[in-house]
């Protein structure tokens, strides 16, 4: 008892000016993360995003105002405000106390249910543009993309056309993964035995990149994807390139081939597809695929998975 | 004969684990020969090992959960260096190693760090709190606390023996089944879990019946304190929701060991069934944490600022609404997991709902220190910075709430440094504040203030720079649980975070510092009243330590903050309540059935990992007879003479008139 | 008012003048509400009562983990991947034949208690016996059904259906079985150490025990067996 009290008022000031610095600092350097969205889903998202934060920061950054300046006026050695040792209820208080988190997820909850419902990924995006489909198998621990509608497929490598909706119908060989393409916006669970549907659109040409946002194993970390929205016209050529490319044919065979566990997989692609593959896997009419292969057992108990040599 | 157990299970060929268990063992080692070389095993195993009080129960639980919560630490900077230096470069730790330390710093963190400290918290206060002299079943207390430990050792176990798992510290399957994750470190997570959480099962069923059925007279519901409140709310939870845990993790454990298929990715098996049933489990337990922390503010708010708890009736109802709302939530934790629009709605609005309930907390702690005298010792600064940092952590929680938001940052960065804010900022920064707070009680002399201001100051810049960067990260696309980084361009939030962690660092040894600085200096700190903090429930009224029946005579509670009044009363009329009359008390003996039940549960759990299924057998058999043997104890308490109570009794009074001299010569009333 | 020694029922008709709702709750108006009771700020409840309390609770814990064994049920009762259905694996006359044995055992355990509030050795040990017996035919009769079925190849490790069902079945088999070794073991307490407190809280919460099991066995005997017929 009878410390001298610390300066709260002024440290924390200082705190929490330092954090719109740093903020801004990140927001500046946000370029190609979710708030520097490419196509209509990911603004959709991003605008819920930035919105709800403002609306909370209007409520919260008075609140923790509040905190400091009531631990500030009424410290100990303030002499000079007064001490009400038996306060300890008021319902006009009470009455704004619940009445603010009530109004303000009031608010929010208006959010949910139109921003859920709008920005549902199973939502056909409206266009005039018919949508390309594009199957996609998480394997471990690669991605491979099927287009039925141009006959090929690629590993890897997820080419787009510019102002087009694309509509991904989504699944796994093994493990759970999550497909994400951060400048695109939402991501969805790509689960064995199931097919996820994803619709999402890039309004302009650019380099992206995608990953799985789901723990899927050792190879985990190297499950990246090149992400490249190009021109309509550019995706025409590209899609009858490869299919005059002389490259391997994506069937049973090279899919079993692919199910095998490998890290840090370089994008290739497939000349021709077996268009009955995707379905297979996602029913598993072919089995899932096998796990870690051991070479030699080395610990007992500790089978590592080493699919692709360190 | 040792089931899959065979020498290449002890990691010779990695040199961080094989260092860290040398290095662990050697310290056991050492405190064990310590132990037997100054002759202090007949004090422990009689005062501490066999004890079924609940005050020393608590406070193993939080020694426990010190040493956890360290080692948790540990594995945190291994994460946060790796993922520095592994920028387009393989790193230190190989990707099964890295796997490893992340879910065991998950697991540790929550289930053996966080929950053994907030099960002592509520462990050694309720009862005092409460004017009562022991929780309901304290043999059973005991039990609990030692299959919590019987988990923890598990885990530990698993660096030198094996492996631990590699799944993130909820397995979800198929990643878990057998076919992906064929080594034992699935089967460590789950039997350590397992037994811990049949602990805290034995310790929620204990408060709940001890808040509901044993209170002092004249303690009705609405005269307990706020944190008696928080402990029956969290403690509901656990008995509604630890065996949600038991089920799935036994479901799990089936599919692993006999082959069925209640997760698999074939025959009909069903991995989301996994996702929903853990987090129905996972969401509550995250409130399990959190409400008894709320508890330890309001006690703390109330206390340093001099007056009341504001809205105390307004308080119970928000903790009970979090109570029941929490259990309404779990989807949002897989929102991406395309259950639709519908459903994402229904329970984005409820996890926004339950943020109500903490609004209104937040406020009314704010106006507990208006017209207050509020003095700023290590546990109010606590206070403070969890004000700021805990409201900042619920503000990036309402963002996750909203299904479209969420679609661009579940899992990544983002929602790491979210979940860290709420769990640091709230609980670990309420665990620290009442370690400040009650530690005078808990062991008669107070902690040195220099060095708690210090680790509060270190604990909070360092966490601000740790995660600040996380979220920037989150927002760029970086997705959790990476092993190395291929985006060169977050280099540099990276690299702050590590520099965070160097804070943390300098609060932890300044934590530990302060605790080697109070012990050596605890004659000059040594708590002679009982109410070192001006005090205003019951806990308060009894020495530092209490003696082992709490109270010579329990207390008859005639309002609100029944220490207080008392307080008051006396202050008053400038002398203590006539001394009462003694009489013998009957207190429950000694029992070491926890400590042998969990010996046989590590057995059992150990064998069942590598397969060993005869040892398993004799330990279960070997566990039951010792149940049947304890069952047969004809006496199970002894009586304390009326004698001794009146003569600890007579001392806790005189340190009491000494106090009231000390006030009356002072002066003021308050 | 200490009612050491004295039992439960009998307090509670000596009490009802205090109690004419029936309600066991303290009646409104100026009734003092009653000392170790438990109710209202009168202190802490007597151990009969905590216990009693307590055990309640750890119940409620366990019907929550049979909820989430009929929630994988539900979840998975179409998973049959090929193989057996659950109409092709029910035997609904056996069945019968545990319901029937296990609603008798939990009569016979309320005649245990019947005769343990009597304080009476003998027949509370008799109907023990003959409810354990009732539950062994019980549980000898599920393991015939396990073994039957698994010597058509119909195992859990077939289907998610399979694997939910035996999970549920067998769950709840379990629990008959610990509780027959618990029964056991009172028995022996009875004979050696009589009515004492410790060892008639001990059978008020094997009581509360048993009969929860048998309202378990009737959601099970409903949901999976009767409804099952028709999947």
């Amino acid at each position: 008892m009878g410390h001298p009290p610390i300066p709260k008022g002024a440290f924390g000031r200082a705190c929490r000016g330092s954090i719109p610095g740093i903020m801004s600092l990140g927001l500046a350097s946000c370029a190609g993360g979710v708030l520097d969205p490419l196509g209509p889903v990911g603004a959709g998202d991003a605008t819920i995003l930035i919105d709800a934060t403002a609306v909370m920061l209007a409520i919260v950054v008075p609140t923790i105002l509040l905190a400091f300046w009531m631990a500030w006026r009424y410290r100990a050695s303030n002499t000079r405000a007064e001490y009400l040792p038996y306060w300890s209820y008021s319902g006009r208080i009470e009455a704004i106390v619940w009445s603010i988190p009530i109004l303000t997820i009031m608010f929010i909850g208006g959010l949910i249910w139109i921003g859920s419902y709008q920005l549902d990924p199973f939502r056909r995006l409206p266009s005039q543009t018919p949508p390309v489909e594009v199957q996609v198998i998480s394997l471990d621990w690669k991605w491979l993309f099927i287009y039925p509608q141009q006959g090929i497929a690629a590993v890897n490598e997820l080419v787009m056309p510019a102002g087009t909706p694309v509509h991904f119908a989504i699944t796994s060989a093994s493990v759970f993964n999550v497909f994400f393409v951060p400048r695109l916006g939402s991501m969805i669970y790509a689960m064995p035995g199931m097919v996820s549907q994803l619709n999402l659109q890039a309004d302009k040409p650019g380099q992206l990149w995608g990953t799985s946002a789901q723990f899927s194993g050792d190879g985990f970390s190297d499950m990246q994807f090149q992400v490249r929205s190009v021109p309509p016209a550019e995706f025409g050529t590209w899609a009858a390139r490869v299919r005059d490319s002389g490259g391997p044919v994506l069937d049973e065979a090279a899919y079993a081939t692919l199910m095998r566990q490998t890290q840090r997989v370089p994008p290739s692609t497939y000349r021709a597809i077996d268009p009955q593959l995707f379905q297979a896997v996602a029913a598993q009419k072919i089995a899932p695929a096998p796990g870690p292969e051991p070479e030699t057992p080395e610990h007992a108990g500790r089978e590592v998975s080493t699919g692709g040599k360190d | 004969m040792f089931g899959k157990l065979s020498l290449s299970a002890i990691p010779l060929s990695q040199p961080i684990p094989l260092i860290t268990s040398f290095i662990v063992i050697l310290i056991a080692l050492y405190v064990l020969v310590l132990i037997t070389v100054k002759g202090w095993w007949p004090y422990l195993w009689r005062e501490w090992i066999t004890s079924v009080d609940h005050k020393r129960i608590g406070v193993m639980y939080c020694l426990l959960g010190v040493v956890m919560l360290i080692r948790g630490f540990a594995d945190a900077i291994m994460m946060r260096t790796q993922q520095a230096v592994a920028i387009n470069a393989p790193g230190y730790l190989p990707p099964d190693h890295y796997n490893q330390i992340f879910t065991a710093h998950g697991t540790i963190m929550i289930l053996f760090g966080a929950m053994p400290l907030v099960l002592g918290f509520m462990n050694f206060l309720v009862p005092l709190q409460l004017g009562v002299r022991d929780v309901a079943f304290p043999t059973f207390n005991s039990v609990g606390f030692w299959l919590t430990a019987s988990g923890a050792l598990l885990v530990n176990v698993s660096l030198f023996i094996g492996e631990f798992a590699r799944t993130g510290w909820l397995p979800y399957p198929p990643l878990s089944e057998t076919t992906y994750t064929p080594g034992v470190g699935v089967d460590y997570y789950l039997w350590a879990v397992q037994i811990s959480g049949a602990g805290t099962l034995i310790t929620g069923i204990n408060i709940v019946t001890t808040v509901l059925k044993m209170r002092c007279r004249g303690m009705s519901y609405l005269r307990m304190p706020v944190f008696c409140w928080t402990a029956l709310a969290s403690c509901m939870l656990i008995v509604a929701a630890f065996p949600i845990l038991t089920a799935t993790l036994a479901m799990l454990t089936l599919d692993r060991y006999v082959g069925w298929h209640y997760f698999t990715n074939t025959a009909g098996g069903n991995p989301m069934m996994f996702v929903n049933l853990v987090w129905a489990w996972g969401h509550p337990e995250v409130y399990i944490l959190v409400l008894p922390v709320f508890g330890i503010f309001s006690e703390i708010f109330s206390t340093f600022s001099g007056k009341p708890l504001f809205g105390y009736r307004s308080m119970v109802a928000a903790t009970l609404f979090i109570c029941i709302v929490s259990m309404l939530v779990w989807l949002h934790h897989f929102f991406t997991m395309g259950a639709g629009a519908a459903v994402n709605t229904f329970f984005g609005i409820s996890s926004s709902i339950i943020a109500v309930g903490t609004g209104v907390k937040i406020y009314n702690w704010i106006f507990t220190m208006y017209g207050g005298r509020v003095r700023f010792e290590a546990p109010m600064l606590w206070s403070m910075g969890f004000i700021f940092t805990f409201v900042i952590g619920g503000l990036t929680g309402v963002l996750l709430a909203i299904p479209p938001a969420d679609f661009l940052t579940h899992n990544s960065m983002f929602l790491v440094a979210h979940f860290h804010n709420v769990i640091i900022g709230g609980v670990v920064f309420g665990l620290f504040a009442g370690v400040e707070f009650w530690f005078p009680k808990a062991f008669g002399f107070r902690l040195h203030e220099g060095w708690g201001k210090a680790a509060f100051w270190f604990a909070f810049i360092g966490f601000w720079v740790t995660f600040t960067p996380l979220y920037v990260l989150g927002l760029l696309g970086m997705t959790r649980r990476l092993q190395h980084i291929n985006v060169p361009e977050w280099r540099p939030w990276l690299y702050m975070s590590v520099v965070g962690v160097g804070i943390l660092v300098l609060g932890v040894i300044s934590q530990v510092t302060q605790l080697v600085v109070s012990i050596r200096n605890r004659e000059r700190l040594r708590d002679v009243t009982g109410d070192p903090w001006d005090g205003r429930s019951l806990e308060w009224a009894t020495p530092s330590p209490p003696p082992f029946f709490n109270f010579a005579v329990m207390p008859n509670v005639e309002g609100e903050e029944a220490y207080w009044g008392i307080k008051l009363r006396a202050i008053e009329s400038q002398q203590l309540s006539p001394e009462p009359t003694y009489e013998p008390i009957e207190m429950p003996v000694n029992s070491p059935v926890g400590f042998y039940t969990a010996f046989f549960a590590s057995v059992f759990g150990f064998a069942m990992i590598w397969y060993i299924w005869w040892l398993a057998a004799v330990a279960l058999v070997a566990a039951f007879a010792g149940f049947v043997i304890f069952a047969w104890r004809d006496v199970h308490e002894i009586e304390v003479p009326a004698e001794q109570v009146a003569q600890v009794d007579r001392d806790r009074r005189a340190a009491r008139e000494a106090l009231l001299a000390r006030i009356s010569r002072q002066g003021a009333l308050s | 008012m200490s009612d050491v020694g004295l039992p439960a029922s009998v307090e509670a008709l000596r009490r009802v003048r205090e109690d004419p709702h029936r309600l066991g709750h303290r009646a409104h108006g100026p009734t003092e509400p009653i000392e170790g009771a438990g109710h209202g700020a009168t202190g802490p409840a007597h151990k009969r009562i905590v216990v009693g309390y307590g055990f309640w609770i750890y119940l409620l814990s366990d019907i929550v983990l049979f909820s989430c064994f009929f929630a994988a049920f539900a979840v998975q009762r179409g998973a049959t991947a090929g193989g057996p259905t659950l109409a092709q694996i029910v035997d609904i006359r056996r069945v019968g034949f545990e319901t029937a044995a296990l609603l008798l055992s939990s009569y016979t355990c309320m005649l245990s208690f019947a005769a343990t509030n009597a304080r009476n050795r003998l027949w509370t040990e008799i109907f023990l016996l003959v409810t354990g017996l009732l539950g062994l035919v019980f549980v000898l009769l599920e393991l015939q059904e396990f073994i039957e079925l698994a010597g058509q190849g119909i195992t859990p490790q077939r289907s998610g259906m399979l694997t939910s069902f035996f999970g549920l079945v067998g769950l709840h088999g379990l629990h008959v079985t610990a509780g027959g070794l618990w029964l056991a073991t009172m028995m022996a307490q009875v004979l050696v150490k009589g009515f004492r407190p410790e060892i008639v809280h001990r059978l008020i919460c094997f009581n509360l025990f048993w009969h929860a099991l048998d309202i378990v066995w009737i959601g099970i005997f409903t949901i999976v067996y009767l409804m099952g017929i028709n999947a």
